[in-house]
């Protein structure tokens, strides 16, 4: 239990996915402009990556992995070359199916969602969430619980950086820097601040 | 208008004008994810410019014969499909440098400058421009991509493409390597200085303010 909660929070803070992995940077930058539509963002990264992450372990398991088709006599089979186009195929099928529950049966969030639920399928933390699990061998427990993790770090740095944005509102920049340019150089400042999270779980 | 003219324009506007990474916003996770060897950076600045153009390419030639509906998906595919092979091409070929960059190869496939060119350009032209928008774009990226791996890697190991240009202090020589540059928040400090200095030069890429300032308290919400 303490490792599946020590896995959580690696997952949230340690590898953080835009501070630290520079993963889903262009909609981190994008919808960060007011908080309001961060915390959408959030939400719905954080749901998405818990649903995707598991459910592409099955099939990665089940149907792609060296030898996952022992069972039927062809052991020899490594589909795992597929993994990618399987994943993605995944994760559009999981953002459609999300948008259209929203649709049904909570408009009033569907509409707050707005344009970027369909975004989401072009997300590269999405995906990357998925890739990483292939690639450090998850358990189908650690997999969910990676996956949230990550959502909830995407949040958690979304909603910060959506902050503090608006605050920018009082600020006299450069007019070379408004916008992109200081975006950039407070992602970077988080991202210092998120990096004392590693030696955190260094010196634990 | 010239034809040809017209293809030059089309290649160079996305250098510096219409850079894809400052001024689109396209493609930002892979460009700071891999910077830290100029190595990394010029294989990631190739393999994106190889998918990017062939993408381009292919959906340029069957555009008439996309549904609107599911165009996105078909997209997708086909650049999964060609990020597949790269990447399989990478680990046969360049073992240590496709571990290097691990799975970011792999993202190539949600890299939104591959779908941004493609959605907004390829969908609607012949073939030939599209291809070459499509390259001007990849070079546009690389060419951040290189100017970031390189300081990165100068500054941060002395060194360029694995050369040692400064020598080590540790060595005998007189730097000492700034190990902040070889991670995540100088690369965000690097693009975001790019960007202001791109923009100085260029006044007109400047942005409007974000937020005006609330000229009354709003209500509590």
């Amino acid at each position: 239990m303490t490792d599946l909660w020590v896995l959580f929070l690696a997952a949230a803070f340690v590898d953080n996915m835009p501070l630290t992995l520079f993963l889903g940077l262009c909609t981190f930058l994008a919808l960060s402009k007011r908080p309001e539509s961060a915390v959408g963002l959030g939400i719905a990264m954080t749901g998405v990556l818990g649903v995707t992450v598991p459910l592409n372990w099955l099939i990665y398991q089940g149907l792609l992995a060296p030898g996952a088709w022992t069972w039927a006599g062809i052991p020899d089979l490594d589909l795992s070359y597929l993994s990618l186009i399987a994943f993605i195929g995944v994760i559009a099928a999981t953002v459609q199916l999300v948008e259209m529950l929203l649709d049904r049966f909570f408009p009033s969030i569907h509409a707050a969602f707005g344009v970027f639920l369909p975004l989401l399928t072009v997300q590269c933390a999405i995906l990357g969430g998925s890739l990483f699990m292939v690639d450090r061998a998850y358990t189908f427990v650690e997999s969910a619980v990676f996956g949230l993790g990550s959502g909830v770090g995407f949040a958690v740095a979304v909603v910060m950086l959506g902050a503090l944005r608006t605050r920018l509102a009082y600020a006299d920049l450069p007019a070379g820097l408004r916008g992109l340019g200081i975006a950039f150089i407070l992602t970077g400042l988080m991202s210092l601040g998120f990096a004392s999270f590693a030696q955190m779980a260094v010196s634990q | 208008m010239a034809a040809r003219f017209d293809l030059w324009t089309t290649l160079t506007e996305p250098l510096i004008r219409q850079n894809p990474v400052t001024l689109q916003i396209l493609g930002i996770c892979s460009a700071l994810a891999v910077t830290t060897s100029l190595a990394t950076a010029l294989t990631m600045s190739i393999s994106l410019t190889v998918v990017l153009t062939l993408a381009a390419v292919l959906i340029s030639l069957i555009r008439r014969h996309i549904p609107d509906t599911i165009r996105l998906i078909v997209q997708i595919v086909i650049v999964a499909s060609l990020v597949i092979v790269i990447d399989q091409v990478l680990q046969a070929y360049f073992a240590e440098i496709s571990r290097a960059l691990s799975i970011y190869v792999s993202l190539i496939t949600t890299n939104c400058l591959v779908l941004g060119r493609t959605e907004a350009y390829a969908r609607h032209h012949a073939p030939g421009p599209a291809a070459v928008d499509a390259f001007g774009n990849g070079l546009g990226y690389s060419l951040i991509l290189l100017i970031i791996g390189g300081v990165r890697e100068l500054f941060g190991r002395g060194q360029l493409f694995g050369w040692q240009v400064m020598p080590l202090a540790d060595q005998g020589g007189w730097f000492t390597p700034l190990s902040l540059m070889l991670l995540a928040p100088s690369a965000f400090f690097l693009l975001g200085g790019l960007v202001w200095a791109i923009r100085a030069l260029l006044p007109e890429q400047a942005e409007a303010p974000e937020h005006e300032p609330p000229t009354e308290v709003r209500a509590a919400e």
